[in-house]
């Protein structure tokens, strides 16, 4: 299978901590990596040096065979990140924001009424999301993984503030990402329902000397 | 895969700000109220003589055009960073100063032109004669771009400081102060009856530099912001 994204030996400190030293990953088509650690160990620091906005204080990342620098834009067309902060504008409505995010993320023909019946906030739609519970603005900022054409997804905690059928939603999603070959790197505290060759499972410890890969 | 032009992106966003601006009216109403208040206290003030009025309507339309740039600058980029939407912008395939530069002129919009539509009635206010209100609201036109552009550069600087407000007058003021004295010279010339042209020119030559360095400066800023 072919090698989506490659980190070579990163390592990483901030605030003087060392996060994680020597750390190697690698991650086909149609395979999802799950980062575990405790709070503060490095997890969204790793999240986003393979993001790109962040840079390692060592080794670098390859998408594709290719360096991240070398072709930033190929990078950032074919990644999709989604952060702690859901990037949804709180002045505008729910239909808005899909609306103006659909654009940026350059996919043309987005039903934008269908994608928000998918994620349920029908009946919401010309609320400002503000107004909106977490969840529901949670759901507002995972409605661009419907239409997605990204091969590589980069989710910081995707299922926080998620009731028990968002999350299921969202499996279902991943399912149908990975079955297109496209890639999910993804930290969370919730167990997730895959096993076996697809998961692959990252481990980072508060010290560096245990880390751990499975 | 993300197939939007550079151009799309850009003005998806600059249609983006304009919507929430819309929403939030007072945010883009409080600074030009601030003008308008400041303008008419002076005549309060300092007396109803136009004397006295005339001469300084230059130089209090100016400085108060100044501080209110100031007023709004902060929220520039306070709400994107917080809502993770600078983030998007820095992973967004376009060139990130290209967006910045969006932005200016979205700013630009919503704070320096009212400001020039605004010039004639403080003009009015403040007893400027009527041969300079040409002069005037053209050294606003080709200046209040400027403002908008050096606060930008402030703005994304400070803006992961929780409240850098201080900071950014105390960064950007002095950079104000040749747009004040080029501005004010240029209607003090037609006022004395000779030509603001050369005056006029180097603000505009300011103006097209500023606009030319400030985007890349503003991404710089955004991409150490963001870390």
């Amino acid at each position: 299978m072919s090698v989506v994204i490659e980190a070579k030996q990163l390592t990483s400190v901030r605030a003087g901590r060392t996060l994680f030293s020597a750390l190697s990953l690698q991650l086909g088509g149609g395979e999802i990596l799950h980062v575990e650690g405790p709070n503060g160990a490095g997890k969204s620091t790793l999240l986003r040096i393979i993001a790109g906005l962040l840079q390692p204080l060592e080794g670098e990342v390859w998408l594709f065979g290719q360096p991240q620098q070398d072709d930033p834009e190929l990078w950032q067309r074919q990644t999709l990140f989604i952060g702690h902060k859901p990037a949804v504008k709180a002045e505008l409505t729910a239909l808005e924001n899909l609306h103006f995010q659909s654009q940026l993320d350059g996919a043309a023909h987005v039903d934008a009424w269908q994608l928000l019946e998918t994620v349920g906030l029908l009946g919401l739609e010309d609320i400002p999301a503000q107004q909106l519970s977490a969840g529901q603005q949670r759901r507002i900022a995972l409605a661009r993984l419907w239409y997605s054409q990204a091969k590589l997804w980069i989710l910081d905690e995707p299922f926080t503030a998620l009731d028990t059928y968002g999350i299921e939603l969202l499996h279902q999603r991943f399912q149908r990402h990975l079955e297109q070959s496209g890639s999910i790197i993804l930290t969370s505290h919730q167990p997730l329902s895959w096993s076996g060759e697809r998961l692959q499972k990252i481990r980072i410890e508060h010290n560096d000397e245990e880390l751990v890969y499975e | 895969m993300n197939r939007a032009s550079s151009w799309q992106l850009m003005t998806t966003i600059m249609r983006r700000d304009l919507a929430v601006a819309l929403r939030r009216r007072s945010d883009v109403i409080n600074p030009l109220l601030f003008v308008v208040i400041v303008v008419t206290l002076f005549p309060l003030a300092v007396g109803p003589g136009p004397d006295i009025l005339g001469r300084i309507a230059t130089g209090v339309i100016w400085v108060a055009a100044l501080l209110s740039s100031l007023l709004g600058s902060e929220r520039l980029f306070r709400d994107d960073f917080l809502d993770g939407n600078l983030e998007q912008m820095v992973l967004s395939p376009a060139p990130l100063p290209l967006l910045a530069f969006g932005k200016v002129v979205v700013h630009w919009l919503l704070s320096g032109l009212p400001l020039v539509i605004l010039a004639p009635v403080c003009a009015l206010l403040l007893k400027l004669p009527f041969a300079a209100w040409g002069t005037l609201m053209l050294t606003l036109l080709v200046g209040t771009p400027m403002l908008s552009a050096m606060t930008a550069v402030g703005a994304a600087l400070t803006v992961s400081l929780g409240r850098g407000g201080a900071l950014l007058s105390l960064l950007l003021l002095p950079l104000f102060i040749p747009l004040l004295i080029f501005a004010a010279a240029a209607v003090e010339s037609t006022l004395v009856g000779t030509s603001a042209y050369g005056q006029v020119l180097l603000l505009a030559g300011l103006m097209l530099l500023t606009l030319t360095l400030a985007p890349l400066a503003v991404a710089a800023a955004i991409r150490v912001s963001v870390n």
